[in-house]
C-alpha cells in the first residue's frame, strides 16, 4: 500500500504499531519468566516480573494517547480506521496479559517450594504453549497475516485442554495430601490465568482478522466459545 | 485445517447492490460525456435510490460534477459537451429529445457551490420559479409556497420579518439555504447539490447537513462533495469516481470502513499518488 500523502500520518501509525509490538514482546517475556519463577522457585525473578508490569501499563497509556490523537487529528478512514481501532483493542488485551502475569508472579511468592513437581512442570508446559500462541498472534499482527490469525484461533482449544487436565491433576494431589491444598490452589489459579492469557491472544488474532479483512470472525465455533467465556465470568 | 472456515463465514455483499432497499429514482445507463474530443465520463451506469442521499466523491477532474450535471441536462448548455447513454427518471429517458429540459429542471433542482441568490428580495428569490412555472395562483397561494419552502429549508424563522430585504444581504450560509429553498419551491423530485458547503463555515455547514438529512424524507438527493467526512455524515450511498470512471458504488458505511477497491481505499485514506 502506498504511503499517505501526509507522511506524518504514516509515521504515527507505524510508531503506534511498533509500540504495541514492544508491549507484546514484554508480555511474552513476562509469561515465560513468571512460569520459570514458579518452576525453579526463583522468588527474585517473580519480584522482577511484578515490577515489569508497570512498563506495560505505561506503554498502554502512551498507545491510548497516540490513538486518541490519531482519531482527533487525522480522521482515519477505511483500513486506517480499522488499524487504529484494532490497535486500541490490542493495547487493552496486552495490558491484561501483563496483569495476569503479574498475578502469577505474586502467587509464586506464596508457594512453599515443595509443591508437586508434576503440577509445576504442567504450569511450565502450559505457559510455553500460551507464550507460543501470543507470539504467533503478535506475528500475525506484524505481518497482517490472516492465515496465521486463523491458526491462533485454533490453538485456543489446546490451551483449554491443558487447563482442564492441569485442574484435574491438581485436584487429585489435593485429595492425596490436604496439606497441599493451599499451594495447589495457587497453581490452579496460575493455570486459569494462563488460560485467560490464551483468550487475550485469541482476541488479538480476531482483531487482526478484522483489521485486514474488515469482517468480524463469525461462526458457530467462535460464538459458542464466546458464550462459554461469558458463562465462566459470571 | 478444514475446521478453520467456520470461524470465517464471509458476509461481504457485492459492490453493486449492498442492500436491497428503496425504489430506484434515477437509473443511469452507459453514460459517456465528451467535451470536444475528450472523453470526460466513460461508460458509467448507476442506480440512484429515491428518498435517500447519494454522495459522489473523487479527486478534482474525475467527472463527478459532469456526471451530476447529466441528471438535469445542464451539460446541454455547454457547446462542446456531448452526452450519450440513457438516464431514466421514473421510467422515462430524460435524454429523449422530446423532453423539455426546462420542465426537467423543475423536477430536478440544483444547488451550486457558491450561493447564487438572484439580486432580488428574499421573497422574490423563492417566488421566481413557481411564478414562471405557474405553480401558484394568487398572492395568498404564493405566500404559502414561499413560507413552506423557507420552512423546509430551515430559514423561515431567521427571515420571516424581512422577506422584502435583498437575498444577497444574507450571510453565506443563509444564502445557501435560500438557494435550497428556491430549489424546493418548484416541488422538484430530485435535488442535485454540487459542493453546497465548500464556501461555508462549519456551523453553516452543519445546518445545511441537518437540512439535507431532513429533506431526504421527501426527495432524492445527490451531492458532490470534496469532504469525505461530509459524504460519510450525510449520505446513505457513496459513489467513488476516478478519471471519468465509476470505481466503486455502495453503502456509505461500507465504503468508509471497508472499501472493496484499492483505489477507493487509497483515496479515502489520503494515499493517492
Amino acid at each position: 500500500m502506498p504511503d499517505h500523502i501526509v507522511t506524518a500520518f504514516t509515521d504515527e501509525l507505524e510508531h503506534l504499531s511498533a509500540n504495541l509490538l514492544r508491549m507484546g514482546g514484554l508480555a511474552e517475556s513476562m509469561i515465560m519468566d513468571a512460569s520459570r519463577a514458579v518452576a525453579t522457585f526463583d522468588l527474585e525473578l517473580a519480584r522482577d516480573v511484578i515490577k515489569r508490569d508497570r512498563s506495560i501499563d505505561e506503554l498502554e497509556v502512551e498507545a491510548e494517547r497516540a490513538i486518541i490523537r490519531l482519531i482527533a487529528l487525522r480522521h482515519p478512514m477505511a483500513g486506517d480506521l480499522r488499524a487504529v481501532l484494532g490497535a486500541m483493542k490490542l493495547a487493552g488485551d496486552i495490558e491484561r496479559i501483563g496483569d495476569l502475569c503479574k498475578n502469577i508472579a505474586k502467587r509464586c511468592l506464596e508457594l512453599t517450594g515443595d509443591e508437586n513437581r508434576a503440577a509445576v512442570k504442567g504450569i511450565e508446559r502450559m505457559s510455553r504453549a500460551v507464550s507460543h500462541q501470543l507470539q504467533m498472534a503478535l506475528d500475525c499482527y506484524l505481518r497482517q497475516d490472516i492465515e496465521a490469525a486463523k491458526m491462533v484461533l485454533d490453538m485456543d482449544d489446546d490451551i483449554d485442554d491443558h487447563y482442564t487436565s492441569l485442574f484435574r491433576e491438581t485436584l487429585t494431589y489435593m485429595m492425596e495430601d490436604p496439606r497441599q491444598i493451599g499451594s495447589n490452589t495457587h497453581l490452579i489459579f496460575m493455570a486459569k490465568n494462563l488460560e485467560r492469557i490464551g483468550d487475550h491472544a485469541t482476541n488479538i488474532a480476531k482483531a487482526v482478522y478484522y483489521m485486514v479483512t474488515g469482517e468480524a470472525t463469525t461462526g458457530a465455533k467462535v460464538e459458542s466459545r464466546l458464550a462459554d467465556d461469558e458463562g465462566e465470568q459470571r | 485445517m478444514d475446521g478453520n472456515m467456520e470461524h470465517f463465514t464471509q458476509t461481504k455483499s457485492s459492490a453493486r447492490a449492498d442492500t436491497a432497499s428503496a425504489p430506484i429514482k434515477v437509473d443511469c445507463q452507459n453514460i459517456d460525456v465528451y467535451y470536444g474530443d475528450k472523453r470526460a465520463i466513460e461508460d458509467i451506469s448507476l442506480e440512484i435510490e429515491d428518498r435517500s442521499v447519494t454522495a459522489f466523491i473523487g479527486p478534482s477532474g474525475c467527472g463527478k460534477s459532469t456526471f451530476l450535471r447529466c441528471m438535469n441536462r445542464m451539460n446541454d448548455t455547454i457547446e462542446s459537451a456531448k452526452v450519450t447513454g440513457k438516464i431514466f427518471m421514473d421510467g422515462a429517458n430524460i435524454n429523449d429529445p422530446a423532453i423539455d429540459p426546462v420542465l426537467l429542471r423543475s423536477r430536478v433542482g440544483m444547488v451550486f457551490q457558491k450561493p447564487n441568490p438572484f439580486p432580488k428580495s428574499i421573497y422574490d428569490n423563492i417566488a421566481y420559479g413557481p411564478r414562471i412555472h405557474g405553480l401558484a395562483s394568487g398572492k395568498a397561494e404564493m405566500d404559502e409556497v414561499v413560507e413552506n419552502s423557507l420552512r423546509k429549508a430551515g430559514l423561515w424563522e431567521e427571515v420571516k420579518d424581512r422577506l422584502q430585504a435583498p437575498g444577497t444581504g444574507l450571510s453565506g450560509g443563509q444564502q445557501q439555504r435560500l438557494c435550497i429553498a428556491r430549489a424546493i419551491a418548484v416541488s422538484p423530485e430530485v435535488i442535485l447539490m454540487d459542493e453546497p458547503c465548500s464556501a461555508l463555515d462549519p456551523i453553516a455547514t452543519a445546518k445545511i447537513e441537518e437540512l439535507i438529512d431532513e429533506l431526504r424524507e421527501r426527495y432524492c438527493i445527490v451531492i458532490v462533495t470534496h469532504s469525505m467526512q461530509q459524504a460519510a455524515r450525510v449520505s446513505q450511498k457513496t459513489a467513488f469516481f476516478h478519471l471519468g470512471k465509476l470505481i466503486e458504488y455502495g453503502d456509505t458505511e461500507r465504503i468508509f470502513t471497508n472499501p472493496e477497491h484499492g483505489r477507493t481505499q487509497d483515496y479515502i485514506t489520503g494515499r493517492f499518488g
